[in-house]
């Protein structure tokens, strides 16, 4: 391992932690929408559904999107 | 080395004989987890959107359930709508108002009663209190609101004519 090879991984590994607890954040969004919306449909009310979907459609699209940046951060990383 | 990772197998990307990269692989799995629960959520939403497209709304037929003038006002009445056993309350609010409601509890269930000194619908289990007014919850531990049953009048006559709200 050369001088540069461990601050590089370090900055990659600060990197993913970061991109980890937004996920973990936008997955707890996630979920609460997804209780919220249950009981809204439980209760009879159906117009809150669709949005809901929407906006789970994108977190889940925007966790896609910083997956794909930890893989390749990773690959960049790791060489 | 882009080339050369594409020709590693990858059983050796999944499981890094490296002290430095297993930390990667353990984060980069966190990330796939989080992502796949996510995945999970969404499709909990499009499941719940199938299932309100294709959501029947209950035909019930219409029944008289009471007549007008037996009911004092503050009275109660007990009947069933819309099927025998389901039992519904009925109270007349006003001169001229009848409210009626699935009389369990969305709970657990129990059979919620009038209390005409506070005006409200109460579930003598577990003090869940609702509005008289439309059956929304006014203390917890039911988060849902009463089933309401729609009233129609012809004469002296109260009809019942459909529930509305999940029965």
């Amino acid at each position: 391992m050369d001088g540069h090879a461990k601050p590089q991984q370090n900055r990659g590994l600060t990197a993913i932690d970061a991109v980890s607890a937004l996920l973990t954040i936008l997955l707890i969004v996630q979920m609460w929408l997804l209780s919220a919306t249950l009981d809204n449909y439980l209760a009879g009310h159906t117009d809150a559904v669709l949005p809901a979907a929407i906006i789970s459609g994108l977190i889940f699209v925007s966790c896609f999107a910083l997956y794909r940046f930890v893989r390749e951060v990773d690959k960049s990383a790791r060489g | 080395m882009p080339e050369k990772r594409a020709c590693e197998p990858l059983w050796r990307e999944e499981f890094s004989v490296s002290k430095a990269d297993e930390r990667y692989v353990n984060r980069r799995q966190l990330a796939k987890f989080l992502t796949l629960g996510s995945l999970g959520m969404f499709a909990g939403n499009l499941w719940i959107v199938v299932r309100s497209w294709f959501r029947k709304t209950p035909d019930f037929a219409a029944a008289t359930v009471a007549n007008a003038s037996e009911i004092p006002v503050g009275g109660v009445k007990l009947f069933q709508y819309p099927k025998p056993g389901d039992q519904c309350i009925m109270v007349r609010t006003a001169q001229d108002n009848y409210v009626a409601y699935s009389q369990k509890c969305t709970h657990l269930s129990c059979a919620v009663y009038y209390a005409p000194e506070l005006n409200r619908l109460e579930c003598p289990c577990h003090q869940g209190y609702f509005s008289i007014h439309d059956g929304s919850v006014l203390q917890g531990p039911p988060t849902r609101p009463l089933p309401r049953v729609v009233l129609e009048r012809k004469g002296d006559d109260l009809i019942a004519i459909r529930m509305e709200g999940e029965v």
